[in-house]
């Protein structure tokens, strides 16, 4: 009896200490979703309003030229960025990886851009880029007057610098996370290629590739959330210009929300924005823990 | 890019090839290659930081400066214009590192109970909730930041420091308690049921047994929180108040709402010191900065 009436006591005070937990879920994430899948269907502009006005908002939403467009940057740009991101990552994982001299001083300068904030590395390489004191003006002193290198200031360009900056932030993350896939690599499999005369790059594409399955996914996951927020580096960069060349859905939503006044319109988006998330990381998620789960067996 | 002595490549004892063959040179010239295009920007800022704005007009980007000087960090710091005050960047500074102290401890504190709770504890329930919370880690911001702004609102809270210390707990909960969660759970389940035996109490055994085990994850949480928050934008411009803008937003400030000519020298020394504090962790911290960004992802 008295055992029973203490566990009780203990489970008591484990649901207390969970309170903060449980709060942010029902309020922080369910809350506020309810919340903003309920003003998505009324007609708010600045204030929250009662009304139901179906998917008037959503219909608004998709005939807005400027969301079209997010969308479409955000497509073209998460593409990019990742592939961007893994590519380079995993070149430069599996070079540091040959047995190099300085591998700890590598990887910290691989590394670092992903300490700082997206606002910084974008500010630096908004100076960089800009083409009257930047690349441009440097290679056109050094006597290559008809050099241009304006991607920055230019419409159909603009995005692909933000890919630059974004890529040279972040793939120290894959870097870093291929790395250790590769060290947990049994040295018997590189034996084993070897005697078969297998040729190394082979061995990379064909097995070891397949073997860092989890730390790939995981990276995925990392860097597609990474896609999704998009926003800190655009409004370094570029803040949406030139024109609205670089617009994307966070930028949108923020900008609907607090400066056009239209909460009705920016919670549709926001609502497009999860389920988009939603379809896509959860097949990678659910892969992701499947490998894991084989890998633990 | 021929492997040589393949049966090495254990981490710890790893013998450098020493001969120097084609392969070897590729390699090295792809890294050398690889670390300048990192450095560049580091570079860059660094020199810029410390130029007259009559030589950065020359448009030597890459040059060392003629004449160092440090009046733009000076500058930066006291008197550039963040909108329409021109204090410079240390207001910015003091407001990040009040949001971010009590934003790590509170998050690290919440974290570490819920992880404490979740592994060993496992109340009934509590395996649903941490898998919602998991899911709200994916939950795009814009979805949360208007109702959370009229809840903050509502309490009197929105624009204030306990608010936007309040929403950064909230954002890296997810974070946090899978962090301690996987921590607690790679400990031996025996220990806790010794605890037990022992007539210790929920938060006696969490204080006593389990605080005083988990420096290493305590240690990785604070340099995730820490890098986090210090460079968090969003969350800042919306939840801080015009009072408390932490210093990303400031940065911004200075840099794109600048009228006449831009100060490139005073801008660059700006972003720099608003790198600083992450930079220094990071460069401090090494490894353990690794295993933060590894950690909640290993096991999932």
């Amino acid at each position: 009896m008295v055992a029973i009436r203490k566990n009780r006591a203990a489970c008591w005070s484990a649901y207390i200490a969970l309170l903060p937990m449980v709060l942010t879920v029902l309020g922080a994430y369910i809350g506020t979703m309810l919340w903003t899948a309920r003003v998505s269907v009324s007609s708010a502009r600045i204030f929250p309003t009662g009304d139901f006005v179906g998917l008037g908002q959503y219909e608004r939403l998709f005939r807005n030229a400027r969301w079209l467009l997010s969308l479409e940057n955000l497509a073209i740009y998460g593409v990019l960025f990742v592939a961007g991101c893994l590519v380079l990552g995993f070149l430069l994982a599996v070079f540091i990886d040959q047995k190099v001299m300085g591998e700890g001083a590598l990887r910290t300068v691989f590394l670092y851009p992903y300490a700082m904030s997206f606002v910084a590395t974008g500010l630096v390489w908004q100076w960089i880029l800009n083409p009257e004191l930047g690349i441009q003006r440097v290679v056109r002193r050094l006597g290559f007057t008809d050099f241009t290198f304006d991607w920055i200031v230019d419409q159909d360009k603009a995005l692909y610098t933000i890919v630059l900056a974004t890529v040279w932030q972040a793939s120290g993350l894959v870097m870093a996370l291929l790395l250790s896939g590769l060290r947990g690599i049994d040295d018997e499999l590189w034996k084993a290629a070897r005697i078969d005369g297998i040729p190394v790059w082979r061995v990379y594409v064909s097995i070891v590739l397949p073997l860092l399955w989890p730390a790939l996914s995981t990276a995925l996951i990392l860097l597609f959330a990474l896609v999704i927020k998009l926003f800190d580096a655009v409004v370094a960069m570029t803040q949406g210009g030139p024109g609205t060349a670089t617009e994307v859905p966070a930028k949108f939503i923020m900008d609907y929300l607090f400066g056009r006044a239209n909460i009705g319109l920016a919670s549709a988006a926001s609502i497009v924005l999860l389920t988009t998330v939603v379809a896509i990381v959860a097949p990678l998620y659910y892969a992701r823990a499947k490998a894991v789960q084989r890998g633990l067996k | 890019m021929k492997r040589d002595a393949i049966a090495d490549i254990v981490p710890a004892v790893r013998p450098r090839s020493r001969r120097l063959t084609p392969a070897r040179i590729g390699v090295y010239g792809f890294l050398i290659m690889a670390a300048l295009f990192f450095l560049v920007p580091l570079y860059v800022m660094l020199v810029t930081s410390v130029k007259p704005m009559h030589e950065i007009r020359l448009g030597n980007l890459f040059a060392l400066p003629m004449s160092p000087t440090l009046a733009p960090w000076r500058s930066a710091w006291q008197s550039a214009c963040t909108g329409l005050e021109c204090e410079g960047i240390r207001g910015g500074f003091w407001n990040s590192v009040w949001i971010t102290f009590p934003s790590m401890v509170l998050s690290i504190a919440v974290g570490a109970v819920n992880g404490y709770a979740l592994s060993f504890w496992r109340p009934r329930g509590a395996n649903a909730l941490f898998a919602v919370l998991m899911m709200g880690a994916f939950i795009p911001g814009q979805v949360m930041l208007y109702p959370l702004v009229r809840a903050l609102a509502a309490v009197e809270l929105y624009s204030t420091l306990p608010g936007i210390v309040l929403v950064h707990v909230i954002f890296g909960m997810p974070m946090m308690t899978l962090l301690f969660r996987n921590y607690y759970a790679s400990l031996p389940e025996e220990l806790f049921k010794a605890a037990r035996v022992d007539g210790g109490g929920f938060w006696r055994i969490f204080l006593e047994l389990m605080l005083p085990m988990s420096t290493p994850v305590i240690v990785v949480a604070a340099i995730m929180q820490v890098t986090n928050i210090w460079n968090d934008f969003l969350l800042g411009l919306v939840f801080a108040g015009s009072d408390n803008l932490p210093m990303t937003v400031q940065l911004n400030n200075i840099i794109n709402t600048t009228t006449g000519e831009r100060l490139y020298n005073v801008n660059m020394a700006a972003t720099i010191l608003t790198s600083l504090v992450p930079l220094a962790l990071y460069f401090l911290s090494g490894r353990w900065f690794v295993r933060g960004i590894a950690a909640g992802a290993v096991k999932g």
